[in-house]
């Protein structure tokens, strides 16, 4: 059947297209007469939350996006930043959260494929990519079967693509039990010599239709994305789309293959919204206007309406403007791939965006306005009241320090990924210097006999959940953190900000208060955001995903043979601890899994302290004097160590009678701006006396010895047992 | 000693194999497309690993009927020597130039791990740089990976010395039969096996027990990086 044009437009087909009145009222002044049916769809899919930015723009504008290495920021497919020599990271995170949860083998899949589309777009070849991912209780009816597709499914199109995965987050809370988030980050490696946009230039130029057929799948994915969820869920399966990673690995190929050729004027990939989105956006940056003909696109299927060919969101398809002369030279490279090569319009200098379909104009729409005049909104937030201080002597000891600590590591939360990971090919490329398991994944750049860079991805939503802004600023600041542990550099980061309705002035306000931490954060610790991407509707039935600002960094090692890791202390090195005594509680995990319980406000990040210890730290591991170094975060000191001695498995003595405080806030507090370094004993001194002089505050902790991880009287621990508590729950979870 | 790496849409690890090859010998390898009926004249030819054609049928299945495979038949049967790796060891299966078949892992997962190899063959141009017994550390990265043979093939495979490598010290990751990691033809000029010894050649890669496989079949000192 096909779908006519000239359907009438009523106040519910409006509704269902997720324009609200006032939206429609502002298409009827902007082009004075009512929109076509397919003009309505290409509206929707402009001016839905997740092309528009309409709730989240105002606040996003306030982020620090420039800095002394930023080639591009955000606005392109992906950021762009400089790492010596000519060359340069691609990098961006974006979010299928909505699809994962309908779907979750090909939402996940196609997030993965949407992701590195985004960085091949701009010349770039990927080298890495990372996902952070987030279910709801492990006793939600639904969570093993959402774990094992999404699981199977970012492994799958990544594994065959041939991009190695190098780290991620895997959480679980029941806040997501109707929400999951599926935040798939990738980079890639181009020279800053060799970048490509998506704006046109140059009237009457072909646009080309390039990669995969177009289908009826993913229709008004982006829509549906920009929606709450509630039973009818189920009815939404046909708007995910379907990956294929083989199409996408050619893609890949034959696009950098024809970039080489110097025929690219423009490029922009088919994402969300599809060829909409896609040619409205080379239009409107270059100040051109597009004529489509639709009856050239190559279809997969017969009878496609003009509606469904502009809305699709097929995957693996890519527009570019070419320059004519290299026409047939591209086509060869395409057709080289096996990879459909169309001609499906052309530039002009109208500024009008033109639909062709069977001879007849489907769509005639001024294309700046499309982009530009979406609406805005500067929604109303309230700020959330904080939670009251919540002093260490005000909560309970544990009753016993060993069993608390086994508690830790073999929790939902804490244990080992190795399930998760081992699906994912990590070592592909064969660049891979540090996998998934320690505190960033780090790969070496091809063609550089020493440089490397460094990737981890953070957040911790029970902080944000608790305070917005110390939340937003903590995420950030672990990230730096966890990249400064490896001894790389940290550069710059892209958020993926996953949320609930803005529409609600309390979930508003806890976007706007990460918003403002994560800028203070980002500033404070030169690390500016390049990327992102806004994912808000995370609610079903009323009820929110936990505020989740994902943000991922990628730093840079100038040599990565002096490069720290998680597990490589020996024995007998010295331990030693930089930052302050743990003190802080309040939000800490050993609340929530030891105490069961939720309160507290979360640790406050001193930035300058942050900076002043990271950089120590980092100068530290550059000079060679550190064998093995990992961030204090979730779970403390005690978590901390305890990782460090699995992951080398060697047993440590460790006292803490020169600390100050109680023992359980020494051990559990979740104090931020800390590190455990080991370094050789004969340095021990040295180290010492250079924190001091560098204003670093530190503590000796102790010595690598022995098969037991020891603290004073309180903890002895087989290093063995606690590997097998922290192996063996994600394996018996998923049996 | 010349090699050659077959190219084919889908195949993801000819790059680690090229960067492998020329490392270890000096020179970097021949590269052959698909469509190609004629490969150049070499010592060596490799297929790496990935997943040809998308291996949405049965692993290596289109990738075993494409015309440069017959090629490669023609050049094995001139006592060339062909490694396949991972894919590649399926496309030798699927073109019936190695016995058995290679079925979905018993976890029915993808598993990317290391594992440990036992040289069950030191005697073959590609194991010449091992011992025999020796137990070498190698990385996996396959879904399909789990090697099947009847029982009479397998006890005619093991008698003729075709066994070249097996998982050792209970890490066979995929449930291969007998623990069957790589195997070769009857006049040993071609091996397939599932794991990467191209992604353990180097200092970076944390360890170089990988070399002595392309070291053995390009006839160079196996020299650790």
């Amino acid at each position: 059947m096909t779908i006519p044009n000239s359907i009438a437009i009523t106040p519910e087909l409006v509704a269902s297209h997720g324009l609200k009145p006032d939206e429609y009222q502002r298409i009827l002044d902007l082009i004075g007469r009512e929109p076509t049916f397919t003009e309505l769809g290409i509206f929707s899919a402009m001016w839905n939350e997740h092309c528009s930015y309409k709730s989240s723009k105002k606040w996003l504008r306030t982020l620090p996006t420039k800095g002394r290495r930023v080639i591009q920021g955000p606005g392109e497919n992906a950021g762009v930043v400089d790492i010596d020599d000519g060359d340069c990271v691609v990098f961006k995170m974006e979010s299928h959260n909505h699809p994962s949860y309908i779907e979750p083998y090909q939402g996940a899949a196609t997030g993965v494929g949407g992701i590195l589309r985004d960085v091949f777009t701009m010349g770039a070849r990927p080298v890495a990519a990372m996902n952070a991912l987030r279910f709801g209780a492990p006793d939600h009816p639904k969570t093993k079967h959402l774990v094992s597709g999404v699981v199977a499914g970012v492994g799958g199109y990544g594994n065959s693509f041939g991009v190695p995965t190098v780290g991620g987050e895997v959480e679980f809370d029941p806040r997501y039990n109707g929400n999951i988030l599926v935040n798939a980050f990738a980079a890639g490696l181009a020279r800053t010599d060799a970048i490509f946009y998506s704006k046109a230039e140059g009237v009457g130029l072909p646009v080309v239709y390039l990669g995969a057929k177009t289908g009826r799948d993913g229709v008004g994915g982006a829509t549906m994305a920009s929606a709450e969820f509630d039973e009818s869920i189920e009815e939404k399966r046909p708007t995910v789309q379907v990956g294929d990673p083989f199409t996408e690995k050619c893609l890949l190929e034959a696009c950098l293959e024809l970039m080489g050729t110097g025929a690219v004027i423009a490029i922009q990939d088919m994402g969300a919204a599809g060829l909409t989105c896609s040619a409205v956006e080379m239009g409107a940056k270059g100040d051109l206007g597009i004529e489509l003909d639709l009856d050239k696109v190559p279809v997969r299927e017969d009878r496609m309406s003009a509606y469904e060919m502009m809305l699709s969101e097929s995957q693996e398809r890519m527009l570019m403007v070419l320059k004519p002369e290299k026409e047939k030279e591209a086509e060869a490279i395409f057709h080289k791939w096996g990879l459909d090569f169309a001609i499906v319009g052309k530039t002009t200098d109208d500024l009008r965006f033109r639909i062709l379909h069977q001879g007849e104009e489907v769509a005639n729409l001024p294309i700046k306005e499309l982009g530009d005049e979406a609406p805005e909104y500067d929604r109303p937030w309230i700020q959330s009241n904080g939670r009251a201080p919540l002093p260490a002597s005000q909560v309970a000891v544990p009753a016993d320090y060993n069993d608390a600590l086994f508690k830790l590591v073999g929790s939902p939360n804490q244990s080992s990924r190795r399930w998760v990971w081992e699906q994912y090919d990590t070592l592909i490329q064969g660049n891979s210097l540090q996998r998934p398991g320690g505190d960033a994944g780090v790969v070496r750049v091809d063609n550089h006999p020493t440089k490397a860079l460094a990737f981890s991805s953070d957040v911790t939503p029970r902080y944000v959940e608790a305070d917005p802004f110390e939340g937003g600023k903590q995420a950030v600041a672990e990230c730096w953190r966890n990249i400064c542990a490896t001894g790389a550099e940290p550069l710059a980061a892209t958020d993926n900000l996953n949320f609930g309705n803005p529409e609600k002035p309390e979930i508003m306000g806890q976007l706007v208060g990460a918003i403002k931490g994560i800028g203070e954060a980002c500033k404070a610790l030169d690390f500016p955001i390049v990327s992102g991407n806004v994912s808000l509707y995370n609610e079903t039935n009323g009820i929110a995903i936990l505020p989740t600002p994902t943000i991922a960094g990628v730093g840079l090692l100038p040599d990565w043979q002096k490069m720290a890791k998680i597990g490589s202390a020996r024995e007998g090195d010295r331990l030693i601890m930089i930052g302050t005594d743990g003190s802080h509680l309040g939000s800490s995990i050993y609340l929530r899994d030891i105490l069961d319980t939720i309160d507290g406000p979360p640790p406050e990040v001193d930035l300058a302290a942050e900076r002043r210890n990271g950089e120590f730290v980092r100068s530290m591991i550059r000079n060679g004097q550190v064998t093995a170094c990992h961030d204090i975060s979730s779970g403390g000191l005690a978590l901390a160590l305890a990782e460090m001695a699995m992951a080398s498995g060697k047993g440590m003595k460790i006292s803490l009678k020169e600390q100050r405080g109680p023992a359980h806030a020494l051990l559990f507090g979740e104090d931020q701006a800390r590190y455990v370094i080991a370094v050789s004993a004969d340095l021990a001194n040295f180290v010492q006396a250079s924190a001091e002089s560098a204003g670093v505050p530190f503590r000796l902790l102790g010595t690598v010895t022995g098969e037991n991880l020891t603290v004073d009287e309180l903890l002895d621990v087989a290093v063995t047992d606690l590997v097998n508590a922290n192996e063996s729950w994600f394996p018996q979870f998923m049996a | 000693m010349k090699s050659a790496v077959v190219q084919l849409p889908g195949l993801n690890r000819d790059r680690d194999m090229i960067a492998a090859l020329t490392k270890i010998s000096g020179r970097a390898p021949i590269t052959v497309w698909q469509t190609e009926t004629e490969i150049p004249d070499v010592d060596l030819i490799v297929i790496p690993g990935g997943f040809s054609y998308g291996d949405y049928l049965r692993c290596g299945a289109i990738a075993a009927r494409m015309p440069v495979m017959q090629a490669i038949k023609e050049k094995a049967d001139r006592g060339v020597k062909v490694l396949g790796v991972c894919n590649g060891f399926q496309i030798l299966v699927e073109a019936g130039m190695l016995p058995g078949a290679l079925m979905r892992n018993s976890s029915l997962k993808f598993v990317c791990k290391e594992v440990k190899l036992e040289v069950v063959n030191a005697e073959t141009d590609f194991t010449r740089a091992y011992e025999k017994g020796q137990v070498i550390r190698c990385p996996v990265a396959h879904h399909d990976g789990n090697y099947f043979v009847d029982s009479k093939l397998l006890s005619s495979l093991e008698d003729n010395g075709q066994v070249v490598f097996r998982y050792a010290e209970g890490t066979n990751p995929n449930g291969s039969l007998s623990d069957i990691a790589g195997v070769m033809n009857r006049s040993g000029n071609v091996l397939g096996m599932m794991p990467h010894p191209e992604n353990l050649i180097e200092a970076a890669h944390g360890g170089s027990d990988g070399r002595g496989i392309f070291a053995s079949a390009l006839d160079v000192v196996a020299a650790t990086a």
